[in-house]
């Protein structure tokens, strides 16, 4: 059980922040994750690529351990996240934060009580503290000013915006995002990927983005990812993606769509992902 | 062999319902209790926040269905009781089935229609907009977050206002012994006071509070068992209200008939 665990409070560049072996999860009887091992390291940023139903939303909720998976390891800063008390999960998930897709900010709330939540609940700072550190955390996302509006008052850009100062009020070490640019326009979507550069650049931060605008990926990447049915089809660095061969790698990043549906026979084919059984 | 399968089915899923029910309220008895001793404090201003709306912004509409129930009492039981000419009986007639079941359970209907609705809306909407994800995710537990200040508010105004309630209900049954019984306000007053028993009222009480017990269970687990989408949120919604009527029923039958042979 001791072996190959990224020690905690190395500072070495190379070591790995998260790493996954063989991760399985399933829904009930359905496996959605089918053995996915990789790692992130210290302060590089990691695009998971994927279509929909591949997986890829399925694996981010697993790694900030909203899905329990099935089999295999999750390491994140030297303790498998697989294997312990909701307890014990909730320290690591304080040294992480998650930007939701739709931003997930709590409408009964103002944009500053969102931000100063996490804050009132696990630390003991002075409220005068905690206003300081909440208008600190959205001048960084660009949002000084709008503490008190209410999040249905907000664009869809600062609404994303206002969910990723939530996730840093905490000052955490990983920060994971769901579809940052999913339902933005091009320019607002631009702004998010610079504030997920300067993120990176600025703080060391550790960044997992899921997502499968290609655009937007390969301007932030270290390394990628791409997952395709619940497995892993390739990783490496933005360029050896860039360069791949792999023929559902060139689809992807190519932009090649599906063979078109032709008859029942294919539909099934698309479907189940297997060749039908003929005979039927 | 399919009946018995469908039997067998249901009677499996009726009993994880109640499990799930009862898992919410021990989790947040325990927030309560326990919770507070192991620095996560109870979260008392949200909780005085739902107590008004639970009760407080609850009373105009509570009063005035329970003065009309008052008066629907008073006018049933004269109906009977005239033929004997023993309409004085109104009085102490309409104060104990106020304050042993109608006030406890009207109460009960209100606040499932006011509350335990509201309380699956609102989770139902957290969960669909990923808001309970976001809780978790930031290290803090949806049950303790959401549930138990609506599990204290409940508790403590379920009573409040069952109490009001009765009252009302006494209110309704005097318009009527006034204008058409021999009562004047003050006789009608002190004659319910003469008919009611403490315990007439405490039964009531008890009720009250596992009513309130039984809506926040329903109404929280209908909104976390809440699917993807803005229609499951509707259909949360309406299971919450039909299925805490249901219990409320179930529980108040359970409840009467243990106090029946209690008190014999």
């Amino acid at each position: 059980m001791e072996t190959k665990i990224p020690d905690a409070n190395a500072e070495d560049s190379n070591e790995a922040v998260i790493s996954v072996r063989d991760l399985r999860v399933r829904y009930g009887e359905r496996e959605i994750l089918h053995g996915v091992t990789f790692e992130v390291p210290r302060g590089q940023t990691l695009v998971i690529l994927g279509g929909s139903g591949s997986g890829k939303s399925t694996l981010l909720r697993t790694l900030v351990g909203l899905e329990r998976p099935s089999a295999g390891e999750i390491w994140i800063k030297g303790q498998n996240i697989s294997r312990i008390t909701e307890g014990e999960l909730d320290v690591i998930r304080k040294k992480m934060g998650l930007s939701f897709q739709g931003g997930a900010l709590f409408g009964s709330m103002t944009v500053g009580e969102n931000v100063a939540l996490p804050l009132r609940e696990h630390t003991k700072l002075e409220d005068s503290t905690i206003q300081i550190v909440m208008r600190l955390k959205l001048e960084q996302v660009g949002l000084a000013g709008f503490e008190n509006y209410n999040p249905s008052q907000l664009s869809g850009g600062m609404k994303k915006r206002a969910a990723v100062a939530r996730a840093l009020s905490m000052d955490p070490e990983i920060l994971f995002f769901d579809e940052p640019s999913a339902g933005l326009d091009p320019i607002i979507a631009a702004g998010i990927d610079n504030l997920i550069l300067k993120l990176q650049k600025a703080f060391r931060m550790s960044i997992v983005v899921v997502t499968h605008e290609l655009a937007s990926a390969f301007l932030i990447a270290d390394r990628m990812l791409l997952i395709d049915k619940g497995n892993i089809v390739a990783q490496g660095t933005k360029e050896e993606m860039q360069n791949s061969k792999l023929p559902r790698v060139r689809q992807f990043l190519d932009r090649i769509a599906e063979p078109e549906v032709e008859g029942e026979m294919d539909y099934l084919q698309m479907l189940t992902g297997e060749a039908p059984d003929r005979s039927l | 062999m399919e009946l018995l399968d469908t039997i067998g089915r249901n009677t499996i899923g009726t009993l994880a319902y109640i499990g799930g029910l009862a898992r919410l309220t021990g989790r947040s008895a325990y927030y309560t209790v326990v919770g507070p001793f192991r620095g996560k404090p109870v979260r008392f201003g949200r909780a005085v926040h739902q107590a008004m709306a639970v009760g407080v912004e609850a009373l105009p509409i509570l009063s005035l269905i329970t003065f009309f129930i008052g008066v629907i009492l008073a006018l049933q039981a004269a109906y009977e009781l005239r033929k004997f000419g023993a309409l004085h009986l109104i009085a102490s007639g309409v104060a104990v089935s106020m304050t042993r079941e109608l006030g406890p359970l009207m109460t009960a209907i209100v606040v499932i229609g006011r509350s335990g609705s509201a309380f699956a809306a609102e989770i139902g909407t957290m969960k669909v907009t990923e808001e309970i994800d976001a809780l978790t995710t930031m290290a803090v537990d949806p049950t303790q977050f959401l549930v138990t200040p609506k599990f204290l508010a409940m508790m403590v105004m379920m009573p409040c206002l069952t109490t009001w309630a009765d009252a009302m209900g006494v209110f309704g049954g005097a318009l009527f012994g006034i204008t058409s019984a021999d009562f004047t306000f003050a006789t009608y007053i002190s004659t319910t006071i003469s008919a009611l028993l403490l315990r007439d009222i405490v039964t009531g009480l008890i009720k009250s509070v596992m009513f309130g017990i039984v809506i926040t269970a329903v109404g929280c687990h209908e909104g976390f068992s809440t699917g993807a989408g803005a229609e499951q949120v509707g259909r949360s919604t309406t299971s919450a209200v039909v299925m805490s009527i249901f219990l409320v029923v179930v529980v108040d039958l359970l409840f009467t008939a243990l106090f029946y042979f209690l008190e014999r």
